[in-house]
């Protein structure tokens, strides 16, 4: 009997230590973010006077904003890695959705060598090609342009890879009726693959976004001239030779400007990122 | 038939147009560029053919700092950040209330920019001329003294990055643990709760085995992230890894390509392969482990 009395009491104490641990790490992971937030709308004059920083403040400024966006090129590198950004994604679509489509759909001959040699491409480690596509793009002389940015990144192997697994989801019938009604392929593929695949295209897309908005080696490497700057080498910029004075706040309204895009991409599709990450995203 | 074929290779070509100039061609260029010695950027040439660039580069003094600093890392950071998840992603499955929200809070991470956050990181550890910072102050509450951590002993240093990407790291590994968690056959703990099973045999005999696959493959990965590191280093300390002592094998290659110390391809491909070669050893390794561990 003590024992059943026992296991009824047990989950209850667990449960509440569960609770306490998962709060503890929800703190961890957002405190960073409140620190950033509330140290932008701290003013300079009463950031330094604090030697003992207070968690909250009753007189929030907007002052750090004017500063980020006025004293260095905050604007600029906003605007440049939003180009970047949709330009990359619109032409990574571009070139792997046809790319997709003859894996899945076309037969033709030699297919199943070109798809193994795709996927053993996966395990490239970008670092390896990187000296080489440095190189190229120097002696193109593309540095400081969107396009020298660009390029190398507007292909993905794993991303042809999810998009012909969903293709080849669709039945073959479908296709079938398609033909007999005269349709082209192309016509076929737009129409019809497509609009079926949206929720796989939508992940793809959203994935690049975050990838090409964190992006920050390559970029570093093919720009030296601030207005081809993206944000990750602006705020590195800034970090380094940015305000003056150790200006904190204005430093810590910049960081904010820049993470806002994807947090708010995030929070409207965090169902979608999450299970498109865990489909097969990586980092760490 | 040839009609089609041609057509076929029609929607192919732009993909391997790219993949041919973008990773297949610099794929052989930087094994050609690793036994080129003596290579002259401006004038592209070089002077002979052999090992001189690897056992440049192992006699370094900045590659082997790099080496160990990145060994350090992996080594810290993969079982902690491993564990750390599972501990969180069993706690967040056994609860219902509010597990959505803490679900999309310890995402959080994954979606922000490594540069940017990383300076908070760097605010929250860096004494400066007015406060000795956050964490100092905590420090210094419970009896401690203040340290450096971003300027200071190399310790201290080491300790902020493998924090910071052991924070960086774990949205991915609580999301994929959790949804191996979720996958788990409901049966199996049903009938071992008719056995009378106690919760951590439970868990070791049941929830190990059968996410022991996902678990394997989370630490392949977290190798092969953790060999790479690099921009949560230059987050926290700068471009100048070198001076900080803080350099990682991904940081050496791209400091040997360019920048101040930079223009030697060479060097920078060869530090890159042996790069390669260590992530390919350690991921046969693991490999191996798994084929004998994971019960599957």
């Amino acid at each position: 009997m003590s024992d059943l009395n026992k296991n009824l009491k047990a989950p209850g104490i667990g449960k509440i230590i569960v609770y306490i641990l998962l709060t503890i790490w929800a703190f961890i992971v957002l405190f960073p973010f409140y620190w950033m937030l509330l140290t932008s709308v701290k003013s300079y004059s009463s950031y330094n006077a604090e030697y003992f920083p207070r968690f909250f403040t009753l007189s929030p400024t907007l002052e750090n904003y004017t500063e980020a966006f006025t004293s260095v090129p905050l604007g600029q590198y906003f605007i440049n890695t939003i180009i970047f950004t949709v330009a990359t994604t619109a032409i990574m679509l571009i070139v792997i959705i046809p790319a997709a489509f003859a894996f899945a759909r076309l037969n033709f001959r030699g297919k199943n060598i070109v798809f193994t040699l795709f996927l053993a491409l996966m395990m490239i480690p970008n670092e390896l090609v990187v000296i080489t596509n440095f190189t190229t793009i120097t002696n193109l002389d593309l540095r400081n342009t969107f396009t020298g940015l660009i390029l190398p990144s507007v292909t993905s192997v794993f991303y042809i890879y999810l998009l012909k697994e969903n293709f080849a989801q669709i039945p073959d019938e479908l296709y079938f009726a398609a033909k007999v009604d005269g349709t082209s392929d192309l016509k076929y593929l737009l129409r019809v693959m497509l609009p079926i695949c949206k929720p796989t295209i939508i992940t793809v897309t959203i994935l690049k976004v975050i990838e090409c908005w964190n992006s920050y080696v390559w970029p570093r490497l093919i720009t030296d001239n601030e207005a081809y700057f993206l944000v990750s080498n602006g705020i590195q910029e800034i970090r380094e030779n940015g305000f003056g004075r150790d200006n904190i706040p204005a430093m810590m309204a910049a960081v904010v400007v820049i993470s806002v895009p994807l947090i708010v991409l995030f929070l409207i599709f965090s169902k979608k990122i999450m299970a498109g990450v865990a489909r097969g995203g990586t980092k760490g | 038939m040839e009609k089609k074929n041609l057509k076929a290779w029609l929607y192919l070509l732009p993909a391997i147009l790219f993949l041919g100039i973008f990773m297949v061609y610099p794929l052989i260029d930087v094994f050609i560029y690793s036994f080129e010695e003596g290579f002259n950027s401006s004038s592209q040439t070089y002077s002979g053919i052999g090992i001189y660039n690897y056992s440049y580069i192992l006699r370094d003094p900045y590659f082997l700092q790099a080496l160990k600093n990145t060994f350090i890392l992996v080594m810290i950071t993969v079982p902690i950040s491993t564990g750390l998840a599972l501990l969180i992603s069993v706690g967040l499955s056994s609860i219902k209330w509010i597990r959505n929200l803490y679900q999309t809070i310890y995402f959080l991470p994954y979606v922000t920019n490594t540069l940017a956050v990383g300076l908070v990181f760097m605010i929250l550890f860096k004494p400066t001329a007015y406060s000795d910072g956050l964490v100092n102050l905590i420090i210094n509450f419970f009896g401690g003294s203040s340290v450096d951590f971003i300027d200071g002993p190399y310790w201290a240093k080491m300790l902020v990055l493998c924090i910071y990407t052991v924070w960086v790291v774990m949205p991915f590994k609580i999301l994929i643990l959790t949804s191996a968690l979720a996958s788990v056959n409901r049966d199996y703990y049903n009938a071992a709760r008719v056995d009378g099973t106690s919760k951590f045999r439970m868990f070791t005999k049941i929830t190990l085995p059968m996410i022991s696959p996902m678990l394997f493959y989370l630490v392949i990965t977290g190798f092969i992230g953790a060999f790479k590191a690099y921009s949560d280093a230059v987050a926290l300390f700068g471009t100048e890894l070198n001076a900080a002592e803080m350099n990682t094998i991904v940081g050496y290659v791209y400091d040997m390509l360019y920048g101040e110390g930079g223009g030697f391809p060479s060097y920078a491909s060869a530090a890159a392969i042996v790069l390669f070669a260590i992530v390919l050893t350690i991921t046969c390794i693991n490999l191996l482990i798994s084929r004998k561990h994971v019960h599957y």
